[in-house]
């Protein structure tokens, strides 16, 4: 049991300021720039950003499609950076899969244990297992174009568990699935990482994907990592204006630091308030800075007495299990708070009411400028 | 009111019947089947009807029913002893043929598949010209490039002049009128149209498969065996059939640049129509080749089809 927990604080994937630059001259252009990162052994780690950010290419990096310009990629305190994808003990699911249409089900799943030369017993044993991992016994012999969406993606998901790879990689595994097949899948996902104890680095631009599923998050934004931790870190205290943009909504205001206080500060509004503020790590602002509030750590308060900002009520917009109130504040500028619908709670607010705004506690988060 | 409303639109459907009359639509089939019959039947039927004639004096044919043409294909009258026999003659040379066909098919595989591949894996804007640089040829006469083959291979030749000179070599090196010359310029002649389709299917094929295979450990041969040929299966197939046809009846190669010592099918079809005097008997060999690349296409097709009610 100790090893387990050992295990889990041990590095897997060592990404070592790996940059890759593709083209040349004016066209040159900085896919990676300067990537570091420890991923752990079989933890959730996901790449999280928008198309063109860099996820992908860092993903065929560590497959071994691509070479870094520069840097190294160690697994389990090895340099992998020379070897060819065959060499790699890392499998990928595609985001389309690239299931062999000219083989049946099996024979995908079986395929790369065939090429690593493994005994026939042993081979329909592990293909046998896989199946039932993800489900799929009844449909062994069926041909890959013979199986809905759903299907392919689990077969696409036993085919690269078969060999027992070290490290698993999903680029964007799910984008193809409806919602519905996708909340599934994304639970098979998790269940499948606790059973297998493989480490799984995950791929997408949907950031809720990214806080249900992940260990850990990395969000990327022009082939850099703008931060790295859990969904609860990124969410609550996002220390970079992409990030708190990219995962949910949020309340940009302008503010002015009071004094510091270790990872703390006590800042300013343009109201006036002071508030307590979480500071990003490893930085000490100082003068003007933008910090965010999430709208669902606001709430709205009558009379000035509590309120952290006074404005009015310009929108209302009811989405059943909660309401957006959408204010413009004093400065003029939009604050939108999210309230939770309570059974029997009437709502009291009013289009065009004055209203205060208090936030709750640790709500607010200072960016790094 | 509405009644004669509705006769009204009764005798408008009746018109509009009348006059696009369906029983007369085959009549615009009629350029179709014209060409079909012209170029394909009709020929067919010709030599289907010479090879059961007797033979004119000066070539031709004379209309008198006779089998003799038929019966020559495959067996001969020993004439001391008045015996018949398998006509080993011609037998030999549709050994020789379809071995020829066999091995330029082969050839042409070994050579053009990895042509094809080359011209597939190109940025997409140069893969036009690779293409055009393989199809150039094609706008040369036959006839006058294999002569140029000959031009650069016989004792005098391009090639064995210049390896003197350079002294590579003291004499010359015997090419021309050998195996390694039919094999050329059968090679030569025939390449185009393997590379064509093999390109075809090897552009539509996903390298995304290409790198799963790679990301499951297999090594370059494995993907090449594992997942690159079978998926491009048929193009090669395709590509295959149309080097093994002409191939089988091809004559200009093996003559020029074969010296006509060994006579292929093509040389004594022609031959029977030329100097032989023969016409049934040459019309009867054309059907026999012909069969026999049906009957092959026909086994194709076939397995084609049990191997698709696999899938």
């Amino acid at each position: 049991m100790s090893n387990v927990i050992e295990g889990m604080e041990q590095t897997a994937v060592d990404i070592r300021s790996v940059s890759k630059v593709f083209g040349i001259g004016a066209d040159r252009f900085a896919a990676l720039d300067q990537i570091s990162v420890a991923i752990r052994q079989n933890e959730f780690f996901t790449l999280l950003g928008p198309s063109g950010c860099g996820k992908t290419t860092l993903l065929r990096i560590i497959a071994g499609f691509d070479h870094p310009s520069e840097g190294e990629i160690w697994l389990d305190g090895v340099n992998i950076s020379a070897l060819p994808p065959f060499k790699r003990p890392i499998n990928t699911v595609f985001q389309n899969y690239a299931l062999f249409p000219h083989m049946t089900v099996a024979e995908n799943i079986g395929f790369g244990l065939e090429m690593l030369r493994k005994p026939k017993d042993e081979i329909r044993a592990t293909v046998g297992e896989m199946l039932r991992l993800v489900r799929m016994e009844e449909l062994a012999t069926r041909r890959v174009s013979q199986i809905s969406g759903g299907q392919q993606q689990r077969v696409a998901l036993a085919r690269a568990l078969a060999p027992r790879p070290k490290v698993l990689l999903l680029d964007e595994p799910l984008s193809a699935l409806d919602l519905k097949l996708r909340k599934e899948m994304q639970i098979e996902l998790k269940r499948l990482q606790g059973e297998t104890g493989i480490t799984f680095i995950f791929v997408t631009h949907d950031q809720e994907e990214a806080l249900t599923m992940s260990d850990r998050i990395a969000v990327m934004s022009r082939g850099k990592m703008l931060q790295i931790g859990t969904p609860r870190e990124i969410y609550d205290h996002p220390n970079d204006r992409f990030v708190a943009n990219f995962i949910g909504d949020t309340n940009f205001l302008p503010a002015e630091i009071v004094t510091l206080d270790g990872d703390c500060a006590k800042i300013k509004l343009a109201s006036g308030a002071i508030v307590n503020a979480g500071l990003p790590e490893d930085a000490r602002p100082s003068g003007a800075v933008t910090i965010v509030v999430r709208p669902e750590q606001a709430e709205l308060v009558s009379g000035e007495s509590r309120a952290d900002l006074t404005g009015r009520i310009e929108n209302i917009v009811y989405f059943g299990t909660d309401t957006h109130y959408h204010l413009k504040i004093q400065d003029g500028s939009a604050f939108v708070v999210r309230q939770q619908s309570r059974a029997g709670r009437a709502d009291s607010w009013k289009l065009g009411q004055a209203c205060g705004v208090a936030f709750c506690d640790g709500a607010a988060q200072v960016l790094r400028s | 009111m509405a009644q004669s409303e509705a006769v009204n639109s009764q005798t408008a459907i009746e018109r509009a019947a009348r006059s696009r009359d369906v029983r007369y639509r085959w009549l615009l089939t009629t350029p179709a089947l014209l060409v079909l019959f012209l170029f394909a039947v009709g020929p067919l039927a010709v030599m289907l009807t010479y090879s059961f004639l007797k033979p004119g004096n000066v070539g031709g044919v004379a209309w008198i029913f006779s089998t003799d043409g038929w019966f020559k294909v495959f067996f001969k009258v020993n004439i001391f002893e008045g015996t018949v026999e398998l006509a080993d003659a011609h037998l030999a040379i549709l050994w020789r043929s379809v071995s020829l066909a066999f091995y330029t098919t082969i050839l042409a595989l070994i050579f053009g598949f990895p042509v094809a591949y080359f011209i597939a894996t190109r940025p997409e804007n140069r893969r036009d010209l690779w293409l055009f640089l393989i199809t150039i040829p094609f706008w040369t006469n036959l006839l006058i490039r294999t002569f140029a083959i000959m031009e650069l291979i016989r004792n005098e030749g391009f090639i064995n002049t210049w390896a003197i000179r350079l002294g590579l070599i003291d004499r010359p090196i015997q090419m021309l009128f050998s195996d390694f010359a039919i094999a050329l310029g059968m090679l030569y002649v025939f390449l185009p149209l393997m590379v064509l389709p093999i390109y075809a299917s090897l552009e539509k094929l996903d390298f995304r498969y290409v790198e799963a295979a790679y990301d499951l450990y297999a090594n370059k041969w494995q993907v090449l065996w594992r997942v690159i040929l079978p998926l491009t299966k048929s193009g090669i197939v395709a590509g295959s059939i149309l080097v093994f046809i002409p191939a089988l009846g091809s004559y200009v190669v093996p003559r020029v640049l074969g010296g006509g010592r060994s006579m292929m099918l093509g040389n004594l079809i022609e031959f029977q129509f030329g100097q032989g005097r023969n016409w049934p008997l040459g019309a009867a060999l054309s059907i026999t080749l012909m069969a026999i690349v049906m009957v092959a296409l026909l086994v194709y097709v076939r397995n084609q089809g049990r191997a698709a009610q696999h899938v």
